[in-house]
């Protein structure tokens, strides 16, 4: 640990710009999901453990389309629609029938929703690793001690173009003014003609459309498996628990801040320490927040 | 009340003697020999599940067709039971147990995986029913006194130690070699890091990374970091096929130079056709080449064995080395039952204990603790051709590994 330290601020300190490169790169795509998971939360009250799988499903969605040579701007666009058909598909299908149901429901039967999606890919993809390689340049910086995957920068653009249109999107038109009015009231949306089932209904299959985006770019710049779902899951999770609900701008924020932590945690302590460190995130923003919510406290007896 | 008593009684003799019939008829049934196995054939482990049972399958019918297996002057078929464990160790530990108890197999062949075999075998040992198992390479498998469980491949602690040795042998003066290593966690990596480890300590090889992957591995870019800025001489990897997928696919997109780089399951993972530029001058172990010459009079030679069975699955362009340890396993079974001369499970174990023989896979005979020692690991260097080439020692080696990126 020493050894690294030093390495990284006495012996090498341009590889801090290659640690910090890839701390973007991995908040990028985070918010995208995380965002998501946000608006789902926030607007109908649901905790979407299968928010992970979304991603890898937009991920091989992506696989098999580019084993078709489709060019990618087109992939990203036959995912987004794909995934928004699907989620609106389970929200009728599943999502509603667990609206009115308290918390726990909602996390079983988004559990097992991410079960079934899991073996359903590991049955059509089968359980190998896979990936699209793209085969675009490499740039490299200062000898050859920091590269730039052009896919990777690629992907951080991707992601800033789908955000800056979400959050247009959800302050211009008149389909993102319904869903913050739902997520505010229900009740008065419904009397002031918001047809709320709808609302609910696009606001999911809005969040898989943001899924898929963010698998498209998972399966570009890293590696896929049926199974890796829950480190997407567990990580938005996070984000969101530290940024709150429907705040943008903050789950923008804390996706960048935990993609740094997680890489200079796995720079200092250990690669295998780099899916912890969400996860202290999470417990740290958990403590800090009862602490200082103490002091509005009042204890009745 | 004393009709349902009753009752309860009259269920559980009947239970009881349908337990205590079972087992009696299934082990030799008629002129076939039973054997069992709880295989892999869905979840994480279908695709090496399904190699494993093919060369079962095929070891099976070749020694049939040859004439089965001799027994008191007398010749029996062999016929495999199998049951899916859907690649959970709880679901394979209780199959062993159906196959054992309710099917009354006595003579089982292994699952896919250590961590399947590490599920199974105490089952296996709890009833006495010798198992040859030839998918589980843990060295963990072979410290806890199993007196029934046989393995014909080696251990995973002998899987990256060669490439050390070579790296040795590139310098006059090992004591300079810089080392930088990245292993899973999970027991299988652990060995091979255990066996590297011994070898460095050896030589008096310096570490200098020593970082440890999560298992749901997507991104090692901070361990390839470090390695770019602190130019290691050797580059050792194990992960699974995940890691080799992972580490390949980065180690391109990051231009890591390192003059020799070896890595567990490149084959599994394809790294040779995915990535075949990056892949140049990799080193990978495996348990079997093609190009072995060894033989025996069962299935000829090693190549003998390869065109038969691509004969046998022509949907295999290269033949993984899965499929031929497990048709050793099988090979194994007919030989300890000529030997033992009886169906008897404890006279068939100790034949099998006894066993010395050449085959197409290589030598087999085990220690006292269950693996064979017989049989080295062999280290393979993918060449610019994308094609695997055996390196028996340094000079066999392309040396630096020649990229350019």
């Amino acid at each position: 640990m020493l050894d690294n330290l030093q390495l990284l601020f006495v012996w090498a300190p341009i590889i801090n710009i290659q640690v910090i490169l890839e701390g973007i790169f991995v908040g990028a795509v985070f918010a995208l999901s995380a965002y998501g998971l946000a608006l789902v939360w926030g607007v109908m009250n649901i905790k979407n453990l299968a928010q992970g799988d979304f991603v890898i499903m937009g991920g091989y969605l992506a696989l098999a389309l580019s084993s078709a040579n489709i060019p990618l701007p087109l992939i990203l666009l036959i995912v987004i629609a794909f995934m928004f058909v699907y989620g609106w598909g389970v929200y009728v299908l599943m999502i509603r029938r667990i609206l009115d149901q308290d918390m726990f429901v909602s996390l079983l039967a988004t559990f097992g929703l991410s079960l079934l999606m899991q073996q359903v890919m590991n049955l059509i993809f089968g359980p190998e690793v896979q990936t699209i390689d793209m085969e675009l340049p490499n740039w490299d910086l200062f000898d050859n001690m920091v590269t730039i995957p052009s896919s990777k920068v690629i992907s951080l653009g991707l992601a800033a173009v789908i955000a800056t249109a979400v959050v247009i999107f959800m302050k211009k038109s008149r389909a993102g003014q319904a869903i913050r009015a739902t997520a505010q009231d229900p009740r008065a949306a419904r009397v002031l003609g918001i047809d709320t089932d709808k609302v609910y209904a696009f606001t999911f299959a809005f969040n898989s459309a943001l899924c898929g985006a963010a698998g498209v770019l998972v399966s570009i710049i890293w590696v896929i498996q049926p199974f890796y779902g829950i480190t997407y899951s567990v990580r938005s999770f996070a984000i969101v628990t530290a940024a709150g609900l429907g705040n943008l701008p903050g789950v923008i924020s804390a996706a960048f801040g935990i993609g740094l932590f997680e890489k200079y945690v796995g720079m200092i302590i250990g690669t295998a320490y780099e899916v912890a460190a969400p996860v202290s995130i999470l417990v740290m923003v958990l403590i800090w927040r009862q602490i200082s919510m103490k002091r509005n406290r009042q204890v009745v007896r | 009340m004393k009709m349902r008593a009753l009752m309860t009684v009259a269920g559980v003799c009947a239970l009881a003697t349908a337990s205590a019939i079972t087992p009696a008829v299934a082990k030799v049934d008629g002129d076939t020999i039973i054997l069992g196995s709880s295989i892999s054939l869905t979840g994480k482990y279908a695709t090496n599940g399904l190699h494993t049972q093919r060369g079962y399958d095929f070891a099976v019918k070749t020694i049939n067709d040859a004439g089965g297996v001799k027994v008191g002057g007398k010749s029996y078929k062999l016929a495999v039971t199998y049951y899916d464990d859907e690649s959970t160790p709880a679901r394979g530990a209780q199959l062993a147990e159906r196959l054992i108890q309710q099917d009354g197999v006595e003579y089982m062949l292994g699952p896919y995986s250590s961590g399947m075999t590490k599920a199974i075998a105490p089952v296996s040992e709890k009833f006495g029913v010798p198992m040859v198992e030839a998918e589980g390479a843990s060295r963990s498998l072979f410290t806890q006194g199993y007196k029934y469980l046989f393995a014909v491949l080696s251990t995973s602690e002998q899987y990256l130690a060669t490439a050390v040795d070579m790296a040795a042998a590139s310098t006059s003066d090992p004591k300079s070699i810089k080392v930088a290593m990245a292993f899973e966690g999970d027991p299988f990596s652990m060995d091979v890091r255990a066996g590297v480890i011994d070898k460095l300590n050896e030589y008096g090889m310096k570490t200098v990374i020593d970082d440890q992957l999560p298992a749901d591995l997507s991104d090692m870019s901070t361990t390839l970091t470090k390695v770019k800025a602190l130019k290691p001489d050797i580059l050792i990897i194990s992960g699974h096929s995940k890691g080799a997928a992972t580490a390949a696919r980065q180690i391109d997109e990051m231009k890591v130079n390192v003059p020799m780089i070896a890595m567990t399951h490149c084959e599994a993972a394809k790294v040779h056709e995915k990535f075949p530029k990056t892949a140049t001058g990799f080193l990978c172990p495996t348990q079997w080449v093609e190009t072995l010459s060894k033989s025996d009079p069962m299935f000829g030679s090693a190549a003998d064995w390869n065109a038969n069975f691509k004969k046998a699955y022509p949907s295999y362009s290269s033949v993984p080395y899965q499929s031929a340890q497990a048709s050793a396993a099988v090979y194994v079974w007919k030989e300890a039952f000529e030997a033992a001369n009886s169906f008897d499970k404890d006279t068939v174990r100790d034949a099998i204990s006894k066993v010395e023989m050449e085959t197409f896979y290589g030598d087999i005979k085990f220690s006292e603790n269950g693996n064979n020692i017989a049989k080295p690991m062999f280290m393979r260097q993918i060449g610019s051709d994308a094609k695997y080439s055996l390196v028996e020692t340094f000079k066999d080696m392309t040396f630096p590994r020649n990229v350019s990126y």
